[in-house]
């Protein structure tokens, strides 16, 4: 069978995920009134599709293009604060013309929704650019402090907008934002995590991360290559914040995005498996969940302190030691489903999976 | 002229406390190319370690000052040998399976650890501050109008001394050689008969006395200790290690000083609020100027 | 394929802890076997754990005390507390379980604002009260008809000492330590710069410290230079002993002055003597003879074993006057307990007497000025609130007068 062209596909995909979106958002608002606990779960449903969004966008930096980045909260506060401010300043006021209910309300409020949250992306994107600058010059562990530190650098600048709140925090963003945006937004951004690996783009990024001299020896720019990895990977985080700002309380603190956030998108990542977007799809539903499915431990455990966080913990080390190369390797849960099919023979990328690049040998010795 | 002496005294002060956790850092970068993010947990445990020591000497020793400071010293032996082993328990349960794998998976345990010594601490110790005990009886010295407390000379003291110390076990001893040879090749110093595995862990066990030391010294000038103290501390002592050249002893010790003056500098400043920051602007200007930090060698990429 | 079987188990693994122990969402709102849910969101662990534990036990404390009484229309009421980690989006998580899973028919918490904001909008939509102990933003209660709050407002208690420093005790410059991390403290920092400029006071300087810093040397020599008549910090008390302790290194010795922030039986013990001579505003005074504050003080000592701060005051009176308003609604319905905590009038709660106003804020609630006299708390004045509707507007007796008062 001819197989049909690859935006062709793509289309039909995203027709049927906005269907089968659609489906669920009703299905669920329906069980939620029959079985109110849906509400919770909802919410962690959305958080979910919101730390994908995360995951992947990182797994394009860390992942793909080999290269180490910690500031992925920096990115994601840009794009939460900037949609957030447009949509309080000037979309909320205007939407709020139209009279709650109408049919031009609807409309101009997700159609605004997107463009604030495409704008927070561009804006992150820029931020992106800017960061992944130094790149050029940096290596493996002193590019990642250098992007911790500029995502601390930008929650100390939101902290000091009073236009944005501040300490106070942003309140009284629209919420706009909803599973179906929030699940429509990872998909797209898994939809270009995939292309991107299978065109030439993707290949260089590829080339960069298994070797940089060779990859540089066969032609690819890879300066080039790396800002471009920094641009989209930050531009999708911009994405996701956007989404995040909007979704109940909608509110905002700078205290949401320290460098603690950081090490959660990147632990999802690592455990996923470096490069594998199924795998950041995974842990990122893991690690989303196991914080909120543990919140019932303590009712079992006397003495009124919580363990959760510590059994959180524990988890993610031994996750980590049985797998040191994370959930998934450097496979696609598509490769290994499809290798079950046809037996085919063993993929090379299987050894010695997981960032080879930043060996034992690549740092300077103590002196 | 007054204001920025002393803002200079203060700063030396804090940063010599960063530099002796930076040291923690740079040895086992130095060793295994690993980020220990736990280290400054090991170094909230180490002022823990004093609290409940101290707490317990207390009761034991009048405050007559020879024995105060006997009691000062042995809080700080038994901070030193607790952080030991948990830095050599760190190693052995969380790094050590992870050797032959890739390096980014250990850097997740680090994380998983300081998540958990972060949450234990909060479960053990309450997490609610604690005030630690006076050690020493605190002196103010004035001279000229700079007022500073034999507590910051204290620090300092203990710090160069430790900073010495290190200095002469890395050049001066078997053990050192050793070790730089581990951190040179790991492959080669085993073919060579070095015992590597002992020499990774003595290397974790020092870093993390080095810690304990530190919690100490933090314990006795900022009395005021809970749980999640490591976290800024430890953060800013890893930009001071990556400051002077990640790997380098010296570099680690000049980079915990240039962050704690320009913090001093800058929290004087009107610009006080963006104080978090500034520690990372230096860095990313330094790196940008020399890619491996002060005193880091650039290598030249294997081909 | 031993992975996948792997990856597997793990998931299984995870489903099963987090299935939630089955009965809980069955006897939600209706309370079918006789006990009423409330919940509880507090900072229990993270950079606010102390405060989300003083509020925790105070919370407890009445809730046992109400049981103990016969409950609510005999009927007991069992509180259901998950921490946030002092982390808003975890406010927000922990609260959305509260209530749809747990099934809670009313929300204890929280201290910090940030953490209220993020709480409050999912209460608001649920239609499920919420009562915010100490939360002093303005914003918090004006998220919707079902928030209401227990203590007073950062602008009463700004204007108020702003007032007591120039009127009371004729001073005419001030400086500001700021906590540029905390809403809180840059919220009392303004209303309280503001007044005080208003007052014919002149602020000389002003500088920034973030919450968990322990190095404030810098900034103080900065203040040092301006020589100011009084310090005024607007921070937490677990920073505040380390501040006054090297402002008085730095031979600072002008008075420090702060908010409610300050209070908790810790202050001193970190401060120690550096806070000889200081004073901050608070919503009651722990030495107080009133009848009611005795009795909780000293009951409060006998289960805890310190002397509660206000934090735990406020959670006291706010799980006091949340069972008072079940038992006046006589239902477990959202609007219903709305209403009957809407109506609260003239409830002598420790803090005390709360009565709710329009804006679901309490009205012309007392403030004390506690001051740190030969190592204890003492009371240093009181200030009533001249009129029941306009807090702003406070007046001062003497410190003998007020005692017997309230």
């Amino acid at each position: 069978m001819k197989r049909l062209p690859w935006w062709l596909r793509d289309l039909i995909f995203l027709c049927g995920l906005i269907v089968v979106l659609l489906g669920a958002t009703y299905a669920l608002s329906y069980a939620e009134s029959y079985y109110p606990a849906m509400r919770y779960y909802h919410r962690i449903l959305v958080m979910m599709g919101i730390n994908i969004g995360l995951a992947v966008s990182l797994n394009i930096i860390n992942g793909h293009a080999g290269q180490f980045s910690l500031g992925h909260a920096g990115f994601m506060a840009i794009g939460a604060y900037f949609a957030s401010f447009l949509t309080v300043f000037y979309f909320g006021p205007y939407v709020d013309k139209f009279s709650e209910g109408t049919m031009t309300h609807w409309i101009l409020q997700n159609a605004l929704l997107v463009v604030a949250v495409i704008a927070a992306g561009g804006l992150a994107a820029i931020a992106g650019y800017i960061v992944g600058l130094p790149s050029l010059r940096l290596r493996g562990d002193y590019l990642a402090i250098v992007t911790l530190g500029f995502g601390e650098i930008i929650r100390v600048l939101i902290l000091n907008i009073d236009k944005v709140g501040a300490a106070r925090g942003l309140s009284g963003i629209p919420e706009w934002s909803n599973l179906f945006w929030v699940f429509f937004f990872s998909a797209i951004t898994i939809l270009i995590s995939v292309r991107l690996v299978n065109s030439s783009v993707g290949r260089a990024f590829l080339a960069i991360r298994e070797d940089e001299i060779a990859a540089e020896a066969m032609g690819v720019d890879t300066t080039r290559y790396k800002v471009k990895a920094f641009i989209i990977g930050s531009c999708l985080a911009g994405v996701a914040g956007g989404l995040f700002a909007h979704y109940t309380p909608a509110y905002l603190n700078p205290t949401m995005f320290t460098f603690i956030r950081s090490f959660e998108v990147v632990a999802m990542v690592v455990l996923g498996g470096l490069g594998s977007i199924s795998g950041s799809v995974l842990a990122a539903i893991i690690l989303t969940f196991l914080p909120e499915g543990l919140r019932n431990v303590k009712e079992f455990i006397p003495g009124g302190r919580d363990p959760r966080m510590v059994i959180y913990a524990l988890m993610l080390i031994i996750l980590m030691l049985t797998r040191p190369q994370g959930l998934l390797g450097r496979r696609e849960l598509w490769d290994i489903l499809a290798r079950r099919k046809d037996t085919v023979a063993k993929d090379p990328r299987d050894d010695d999976a997981g960032g080879d690049k930043l060996d034992r040998d690549s740092g300077p010795p103590v002196t | 002229m007054q204001t920025l002496l002393q803002n200079l005294l203060n700063g030396i002060a804090a940063g010599s406390i960063y530099a002796l956790i930076a040291l923690g850092y740079t040895m086992v970068y130095g060793i295994l190319k690993l980020i220990n993010f736990a280290h400054g947990d090991i170094f909230m445990l180490g002022s823990f370690a004093g609290y409940y020591g101290g707490r317990y000497l207390a009761g034991k020793v009048v405050g007559d000052s020879v024995a105060s400071v006997g009691s000062a010293a042995l809080v700080l032996i038994l901070s030193m040998l607790i952080c030991g082993l948990f830095g050599y328990l760190n190693e052995r349960i969380a790094y050590r399976p992870l050797r032959n794998a890739p390096r980014i998976a250990s850097l997740i345990t680090a994380i998983g650890v300081s998540f958990f010594l972060e949450y234990g601490g909060q479960m053990v110790f309450g997490p609610d501050p604690k005030f630690f005990p006076t050690l020493i009886e605190k002196r103010i010295i004035n001279i000229g109008g700079i007022t500073t407390t034999n507590y910051q000379l204290i620090v300092l003291i203990v710090a160069l001394a430790f900073m010495a110390l290190l200095q002469y076990v890395v050049y001066g001893t078997k053990f050192g050689r050793a070790m730089r040879a581990v951190s040179y090749n790991y492959e080669t110093a085993s073919l060579m008969g070095i015992p590597t595995d002992r020499i990774i862990s003595m290397t974790f066990i020092i870093g993390s006395m080095l810690a304990g030391v530190a919690g100490i010294l933090y314990g006795l000038s900022y009395p005021k200790i809970d749980p999640l103290m490591g976290i800024m501390p430890g953060l800013k002592a890893f930009v001071a290690a990556v400051l002077g050249g990640i790997g380098n002893v010296p570099g680690a010790m000049v980079g915990g000083l240039i962050i704690g003056v320009v913090e001093a500098f800058v929290g004087g400043s009107p610009f006080s609020s963006y104080r978090d920051a500034i520690a990372f602007v230096i860095l990313i200007v330094i790196l940008l100027f020399r890619p491996s930090g002060l005193f880091g060698k650039y290598q030249a990429e294997k081909v | 394929m031993r992975k996948p079987a792997f990856i597997l188990l793990a998931a299984l693994s995870l489903i099963l802890m987090g299935c939630p122990p089955k009965g809980e969402v069955g006897q939600a709102a209706g309370g079918g076997d006789g006990e009423i849910l409330v919940g509880e969101y507090g900072s229990l662990t993270g950079s606010e754990a102390t405060f989300g534990q003083s509020t925790h036990n105070g919370i407890m404390m009445a809730i046992d005390e109400v049981n103990v009484a016969g409950g609510v229309n005999g009927r007991t009421i069992r509180v259901r507390t998950e921490d946030d980690q002092s982390r808003a989006e975890e406010a927000a998580n922990a609260v959305s379980k509260l209530i749809s899973q747990d099934g809670v028919v009313a929300v204890l918490g929280e201290v910090a604002s940030s953490n209220s904001l993020a709480a409050a909008p999912i209460c608001q939509s649920n239609k499920i009260p919420m009562i915010t102990p100490s939360s002093t933003n303005p914003t918090v209660t004006e998220k919707g008809d079902y928030i209401f709050r227990m203590c007073f407002l950062d602008s009463y208690q700004g204007e108020s000492m702003a007032g007591y420093l120039t009127r009371q005790l004729g001073m005419k410059t001030a400086a500001i330590l700021i906590d540029v991390k905390s809403d809180y403290s840059t919220g009392l920092a303004n209303f309280f710069e503001r007044a005080f400029i208003a007052n014919g006071g002149r602020i000389v300087g002003k500088q920034s410290y973030a919450k968990g810093d322990n190095d404030f040397r810098s900034q103080l020599t900065a203040l040092r230079a301006t020589n100011p008549q009084v310090l005024f910090i607007p921070g937490y008390y677990n920073d505040i002993g380390q501040i006054a302790i090297q402002a008085r290194d730095l031979g600072m010795r002008m008075p420090l002055a702060g908010g409610d922030g300050w209070e908790s039986p810790k202050l001193i013990e970190i401060g120690g003597k550096a806070l000889e001579g200081s004073f901050y505003s608070n919503h009651y005074f722990a030495g107080d003879t009133a009848p009611v504050v005795r009795d909780f003080v000293e009951k409060y000592r006998e289960r805890f074993g310190q002397t509660p701060d206000a934090l735990a005051a406020l959670g006291y009176d706010a799980a006091k006057v949340l069972a008072d308003s079940l038992k006046r609604a006589g239902s477990t319905d959202g609007p219903a307990i709305r209403d009957a905590i809407a109506s609260t009038k003239g409830f002598e709660g420790v803090t005390g007497s709360i009565t709710l106003g329009p804006d679901r804020n309490p009205l012309g609630k007392k403030l004390v000025i506690v001051e740190i006299r030969n190592g204890q708390l003492t009371l240093k004045d009181t200030v009533e609130p001249a009129g029941a509707a306009a807090p702003a507007a406070a007046t001062t007796t003497t410190a003998a007068a007020a005692t017997s008062g309230s």
